[in-house]
This record gives structure tokens, C-alpha cells and sequence, in this order.
């Protein structure tokens, strides 16, 4: 990304050299804001995702901020006065209670994957402050899918888990 | 129309696309121009082709013809007419192929209206467009034919998903793709450049308009995006720092640096290494997002269903040019001779301050984007980069870079005078710090940071004016002198402050829909009113209305203004039948520049809904702004010089090295 080459006849203010030197160091200083930026950006704006299994192994700490994927439990999907949900996600082997305040997306259905982002109460429950929509029916947060694998409830292959997914699907 | 004649055509396209790769570029190596010569034609009859395949495809849908799994998996036979045509690309395969036919397309352009380029250039460059048409070809009839039958044929289709039942999303993809596939030109000329170890101002004048084109449909295809996830998916948000938000951001960034540098390669002779690095991270970027947004490997809260080992097909197709354009570029690049010279403070300077800071803010959307996949990979850990990283590096970084737009377009070439500039950019300094000062007394509450902007948005507006004023001597000059000045600038000085003073609306918008925006949520019944913004809005009733493939349950709302009754607004939650999918039809409500925005829940039992509403106040100015920088881009595109094409190579370079001197 050098600019300067031909050479330069030197009576006009800066020398060649100067020229690049003052490029080269206006370069390094726009890339070492950036990175400046996007480390300290970093540390405070990551979240980890967990399964349900992975909160109790990890003994994760109440007031933890994570994002909580799994399947919504069937049957446990509660709504409750100003506009308050209550429902249950799990792996399979590890269910948590979570409560959300707020209107669901569209396609929040119970037997579904679902990613939730919030804070680790008391208890093992979780209160999401969102609950993360997907545009396709068919379509099974990657994270989920993972984890679902892991306790052996979902097959890579598999349609994801829906009652309406089509017989045959490339 | 039978189907396979479509996949037949596809096949014979792929035929023509190897012919295209090897023997032009042959020819353009051994110097037989009979062989070079063969390029055009080979690159028309490889458009007619895969428009041919194309337009099969578009006509099963039409016919509702659900043999093709593509059709039964994503028609309906009572959906509406346009959303059977935007069918054909509301979905993989569909829109795979869609892709080539941009790329042919391109290449037909080349072919056709590239008769005073050079022989060879234009062979090699007909032969890289034919390397990538050879691999997405290969996708397509490897991993995604369009034309797989059923058999039984399926009585009736599954429907397209609806949330891409919509004109915005229809018109979406052809834009974002006549912007990505765009810069394969770019690219091309690129690597043409490299074999041939030559490249000169000509170049830069042919590479432009691609490149400005490219950009033109990018960004209508971005904002056409942001738009439609805005009214469409019911969150009222219009940019979410998703994966493949930035999938298309990153080009477009790359893509407006490469834009700048080529005019400094065009104008000077200087920056060419850069400038060819540029074009070739600018394709590579459009290649990453195509890849990102096919394979699923990020989640997103835009992805659809998708299939893995495809999207280790296009990562293979991505190594491949990326890294062997690359290769090409560490290899070939020293024999690019240098040229032209100048001050740090010079127009030149001005647009390798904006490259730094474009490429830069690309970079950190780049991290940002990947940093999860790359560390799920080495660690296993799967995390989520929120919005807070880009609104914390890319605001930062685009801030010095908007306030030097507003310089840079008066400081003069080679060396310029800082201090004269800001002399004459007194007018917009004061408007701005007048617009600063308004902002504070009118408003109550918002960020503290919000009032510096609008002053920030208010300067680049009328520094933009200011540009003109003074290349027309507006108020210095009799106005007669000016109007006649004003007729003879160049198309490309207007569009530059057109482009510019865009920013600055866009800007605009978005401080004042991020920081004044009002939202509240509510459960209404019917009879209910809610009070945002100055408005008062009563739920009349909630009414169930039957359309075409769906089924409306709409709840009809009275909007007041101070008393006086100003509309109606009817959002609906809306089921789809034929796939029991449900989806909220947002309302607007738009006054002068700002919205209403309402978007419903779910209705309980008990006959109540949950609402949410929000004041979008000076929302729309978020689009108007990208309407304006595209009215800048073709007036740029309009340029004489444009237009009459490049100048013999040899006389332009002698023009060059006096002007140097």
C-alpha cells in the first residue's frame, strides 16, 4: 500500500522519505485505533452460550448474562398478566425455567428450538430480556442443534424437531 | 416448457464458461488474437444460456408446475403473481442461479460494449468472469439443481416462506446481487492486470464505472434490506449487527474505498498496487458474504434453512480465488510501476485517509463478524458479538471519516491548504454548531452525544453546498457566471457533493431515530387508547379478514393528533395456511419524515393484545439519505469522461508524467 515511488525532487517541503514515513505512520495509527477499539469493544459486548446441561455442570454463578438455547418444554409455555411468559427450555436432560416479559416472535412454539438472552437467577431460573426469532420454520439455531446433538436428541440429518416439517427435504 | 431443456441450457453454459477460462487467455498469452477474439462471442452465448435456464425455471413457477421440487418446495398455486416470479429466487437454488445470471450478464456488458478496450485486457478479463462462472456453475448442477424432478408430482406446493412474501424482499436479491456479482468486474480487471503486469490510467477509467455501478446496486440493495427487516419482521429496528447484515456492509465498505482510490489511480497514476489489492478484497469480501449467508455457519437471526456440505462447496470456491488472487497479487504486484507523488495534505491525501478509515472500519466489522466462528473453532466456546462491539468501533472510526469527506472534495490535488479549506467551510461549521445549539433547546432527554451529531449531520450537508457554491463561485460571481459554471462542472463534481450531502442525511435519520426514538408496550382492548408521542391511538376493534393464502385477525386503530382525527392504522398477526406459519404485519403511519410504527402480539383468550408502538422521529431519512448518495453515484456514473471511454493509453501516460512533473 505504498503510494510514493517516482522519485521526488526534494526542494518542495518534505523529502520523499518524509512523505512515506508520515503515510505509513498515519496508517499504523488508524489501524492501531481500530484495533484499540475492537479489543477493548471485545471484552465487554461477548456473550457465551449455554445449554441447559452446561449451566448446572458448570455451576454457573446467579446473575451470569449468557445466552440459554434448547427446546421449548412441551406444556410449559404460561402466560400470565401484563403480557409476563413463562416457560421451560431443556436439552433432554436439563430443564430451566424461564421467565420474559414482552411479545414472543412469530414462530416461538412449544417443541421448538428457541435462544434466549438474559441473566442467571437465583435458583437456576432464567429471566430473558429476549427472545431471539428466526425468519424460517424449518430452520434450528445452530447452537441448539449442537447442543441437542451432544445429549443425543437430534441427529445431524434429522428435519428439526417439528410436527409440520415435510416428508422429503433436500 | 420442459425442465430439463433449462438444465440442459445449464450445462451447455458451463461448456461455453470452460472454453471461456482456457482459450482467450491462451490466445492473449501466445499473442493470437484470433483466439482472443473468440471471448465475446463465447461470452454472449453463455448468457443466452443461463438466461434460458433462468427463464425455465421462471416459468414453472408461473404454471405452478410442482414436479420441480424447487417449485413444490417454494410455490403455491393461489399465491400472487409477483411473488410466484420472486419464488424463483426466494430461495437457494433459485437464487444460485440468479447469481450466474448477474455474472453472465457482466460479462455479455464486457463483451459488448468493450470494443476500444485491449485485446489482451479484455480476453483475460473475459477469461477470469469465465473462471467464476465455471465454479458457481459447478454448484449449482453439483449440489443445487434447480431442476430436480418429483415423481408423483405433488398435488399442491408448500408456499413460499412468507416472510418473503413481500415487495421489498422481492426486489431485494436481484439488487444485492447485481451489487456483489458486480464487483467481479473489479476483480476481473484486477487479475487481468496482474497477468499482464501492466496497468495504467485507462484502466482506472474502465474499472470505475464497473466499480460505481456495483456500488449503485449495492447500495440500493442494502438499504432496500434494511428497510424491509424494518416493516417486515416487526421489531422496528432497521440495522441489527447481524452476520449477514455485515456479510453485504463489508463489501460495500471495501467497494466505496475502491471507488476513492481508483479516482486517485485515474486522476495521478498513484495508488495502483492498492487500488488492485482493493478490487480484489472487494470481490473477495462479496465471495465471503455469499459463502456466510449460503452455509449457515453463523447463526443469524436472518438465516433460513440450509444445507452444510454446500457451504463447504462455496468455502472450497472461496479459497480457491481468494487465496489464489492473492498468490497472484504477492507475486505479480512489483511490476506494477508506481507513479504520482504528493503531499500528505493534498486531495490524494484526503482519499487515502478515507481508504484507511474505510478499510479499517471493515476490518472491525470483519472481527466482530468472525470472531465466533474462529474462536468456536480453536475453543469449542460459542458466544455472540452484540451490537455494543460495532456500535463501539465502527461509530468511532466513521467520524473522522465523514468529517474529512467534507474536506477532502476542496482540498486541491497534489498539495493542499488546510486552513484555506476550513476558511471556506465556515458557513457549514457555523450552521452546524447553529444546528448543535437548536438541538439542545428544542429537545429534552436523549443522549448527550446526540445534539454533536445532528451538528456533525448538518455540516457534511452543507459542506457538501458548500463545494459547489465554490466550484461555481455562487454569490462571488454574477449568477449568470455561476449558472454557466454550474452547467460546466463536471457530472462527477456533482455527484461527489450529491453523494456526500447523502451521508449526511442518513446520518441525520439515524441520530434521530436512535436517540429520540419513544416505545412503549401495552394490552389493549378493543375500545382501549394509548398515548405515544403527542398522538393518541384507540383500538376500534379486532377483525379477521380472509386474503389470498392467508388469514388477517386485524386490529383496527384510530390515530389523533392533538384531538383531530389524521388515519387509520391496521396492523395484523397474519397465518399463513399452507404452512400454519404465522407472521405480524407491522403498521406505519408516516408524518413529514418520521413513522408511527405499531406492530402487534398474540391475542389472549380474554380478547385483549399486546401492542408495542414507537415514534420513529426523522426515520425515513435513513433511506432518503441512501436514495441521495445513489442520485450521487449516477450522476457520477453520467460523467463525460465516463462516457467517451478511455483515451489511447500511450498519450495519456506522456499527459500524465508532464503533469507530474
Amino acid at each position: 500500500m505504498t503510494t510514493i515511488g517516482t522519485p521526488a525532487p526534494a526542494s518542495r517541503g518534505m523529502t520523499r522519505k518524509q512523505r512515506r514515513l508520515t503515510l505509513i505512520g498515519l496508517a499504523l495509527g488508524v489501524l492501531g485505533l481500530a484495533a484499540g477499539l475492537v479489543l477493548y469493544s471485545l471484552s465487554g459486548s461477548i456473550t457465551l452460550f449455554q445449554s441447559p446441561t452446561d449451566v448446572v455442570e458448570k455451576n454457573l454463578q446467579p446473575g451470569t448474562r449468557m445466552r440459554l438455547g434448547g427446546l421449548v418444554e412441551g406444556g410449559s409455555v404460561r402466560r400470565g398478566e401484563n403480557m409476563e411468559v413463562a416457560f421451560a427450555i431443556t436439552d433432554g436432560r436439563t430443564t430451566i425455567p424461564v421467565a420474559y416479559r414482552g411479545i414472543l416472535p412469530d414462530l416461538f412454539r412449544e417443541g421448538q428450538g428457541v435462544v434466549t438472552e438474559g441473566v442467571l437467577g437465583p435458583d437456576r431460573s432464567f429471566r430473558a430480556d429476549s427472545v431471539l426469532a428466526r425468519h424460517d420454520e424449518n430452520y434450528m439455531p445452530k447452537e441448539v442443534a449442537d447442543s441437542l446433538k451432544r445429549q443425543g436428541h437430534w441427529k445431524p440429518g434429522d428435519p428439526a424437531p417439528n410436527p409440520n416439517a415435510p416428508a422429503r427435504q433436500r | 416448457m420442459s425442465p430439463e431443456i433449462g438444465h440442459y441450457a445449464l450445462v451447455l453454459g458451463l461448456a461455453l464458461a470452460l472454453f471461456q477460462s482456457v482459450v482467450p487467455i491462451w490466445g492473449s498469452r501466445k499473442g493470437d488474437a484470433t483466439l482472443m477474439a473468440t471471448a465475446p462471442s463465447v461470452a454472449l452465448g453463455q448468457f443466452v444460456f443461463v438466461t434460458l435456464a433462468f427463464a425455465v425455471l421462471t416459468h414453472a413457477y408461473l404454471v405452478s408446475d410442482f414436479s420441480v421440487e424447487n417449485v413444490y418446495l417454494n410455490s403455491h398455486s393461489s399465491k400472487p403473481l409477483i411473488y410466484k416470479i420472486s419464488g424463483v429466487w426466494g430461495n437457494h437454488e433459485g437464487s444460485m442461479l440468479l447469481w450466474v445470471v448477474i455474472l453472465t450478464l457482466f460479462s455479455a456488458l464486457v463483451a459488448l460494449f468493450g470494443r476500444n478496450l485491449p485485446l489482451s485486457l479484455k480476453a483475460n478479463v473475459l477469461a477470469v468472469q469465465g473462471w467464476i462462472t465455471v465454479a458457481f456453475l459447478v454448484f449449482i448442477l453439483k449440489t443445487s439443481n434447480p431442476f430436480a424432478r418429483l415423481a408423483p408430482a405433488p398435488f399442491e406446493g408448500r408456499d413460499l416462506n412468507p416472510l418473503l412474501q413481500d415487495v421489498g424482499l422481492a426486489i431485494h436479491p436481484p439488487l444485492l446481487y447485481l451489487g456483489y456479482v458486480g464487483f467481479s468486474m473489479s476483480f476481473a480487471f484486477a487479475v487481468a492486470a496482474l497477468i499482464d503486469g501492466k496497468i495504467d490510467a485507462a484502466w482506472a477509467r474502465w474499472v470505475r464505472p464497473w466499480t460505481l455501478v456495483a456500488w449503485i446496486f449495492l447500495t440500493a440493495g442494502i438499504s432496500m434490506g434494511s428497510y424491509w427487516a424494518y416493516y417486515e419482521l416487526g421489531w422496528g429496528g432497521w440495522w441489527f449487527w447481524d452476520p449477514v447484515e455485515n456479510a453485504s456492509l463489508m463489501p460495500w465498505l471495501a467497494g466505496t474505498a475502491l471507488l476513492h482510490s481508483a479516482i486517485v489511480m485515474e486522476k495521478r497514476e498513484a495508488l495502483k498496487v492498492w487500488t488492485v489489492l482493493l478490487a480484489i478484497l472487494t470481490f473477495s469480501l462479496s465471495l465471503l458474504g455469499t459463502f456466510l449467508v449460503r452455509s449457515g455457519v453463523l447463526t443469524s437471526v436472518h438465516a433460513f434453512a440450509v444445507d452444510p456440505e454446500r457451504g463447504v462447496f462455496i468455502l472450497a470456491i472461496l479459497v480457491a480465488f481468494i487465496g489464489g488472487s492473492l498468490a497472484l497479487y504477492a507475486w505479480r504486484a512489483p511490476l506494477l510501476k508506481q507513479g504520482g507523488l504528493f503531499a500528505p495534505v493534498s486531495r490524494e491525501g484526503a482519499l487515502v485517509f478515507n481508504n484507511l478509515f474505510l478499510t479499517a472500519s471493515c476490518a472491525a466489522v470483519f472481527v466482530g463478524t468472525l470472531y465466533p466462528l474462529a474462536l468456536e473453532t480453536l475453543t469449542g466456546a460459542k458466544i455472540s458479538v452484540g451490537p455494543p462491539f460495532f456500535n463501539w468501533t465502527f461509530g468511532p472510526l466513521m467520524v473522522p471519516l465523514v468529517i474529512a469527506m467534507t474536506f477532502g472534495p476542496l482540498v486541491a490535488w497534489k498539495r493542499g491548504d488546510l486552513l484555506a479549506v476550513a476558511q471556506r467551510l465556515t458557513v457549514a461549521l457555523v450552521v452546524g454548531i447553529a444546528a448543535i445549539a437548536v438541538t439542545y433547546a428544542v429537545t429534552t432527554g436523549g443522549p448527550v452525544l446526540a445534539p454533536l451529531f445532528v451538528g456533525l449531520a448538518a455540516f457534511i450537508i452543507v459542506g457538501a453546498m458548500v463545494d459547489i457554491a465554490e466550484r461555481t463561485q455562487l454569490f462571488r460571481a454574477p449568477a449568470s457566471v455561476s449558472f454557466a459554471r454550474a452547467r460546466g462542472l463536471p457530472r462527477a463534481a456533482w455527484g461527489t457533493a450529491v453523494a456526500h450531502a447523502g451521508v449526511g442525511v442518513m446520518l441525520l435519520g439515524i441520530v434521530g431515530e436512535t436517540a429520540y426514538k419513544q416505545e412503549t408496550i401495552v394490552q389493549m382492548r378493543p375500545g382501549d387508547s394509548v398515548q405515544v408521542a403527542g398522538y393518541d391511538l384507540t383500538l376500534q376493534a379486532l377483525v379477521p379478514v380472509q386474503g389470498p393464502n392467508y388469514r388477517d385477525l386485524v386490529a383496527r386503530l384510530q390515530v389523533r393528533e392533538g384531538g383531530v382525527p389524521v388515519g387509520m392504522m391496521e396492523p395484523a398477526k397474519r397465518l399463513y395456511t399452507a404452512r400454519n406459519m404465522p407472521t405480524t404485519e407491522a403498521a406505519l403511519k408516516t408524518r413529514g419524515v418520521s413513522q408511527l410504527y405499531v406492530s402487534p402480539g398474540d391475542a389472549t383468550a380474554d380478547g385483549s393484545i399486546a401492542m408495542r408502538f414507537f415514534y420513529k422521529p426523522m426515520v425515513l431519512l435513513i433511506w432518503i439519505g441512501t436514495l441521495v448518495m445513489m442520485l450521487g453515484g449516477l450522476l457520477s456514473l453520467s460523467d463525460r469522461r465516463l462516457r467517451v471511454g478511455a483515451p489511447k493509453p500511450s498519450a495519456r501516460r506522456a499527459a500524465a508524467v508532464q503533469a507530474a512533473e
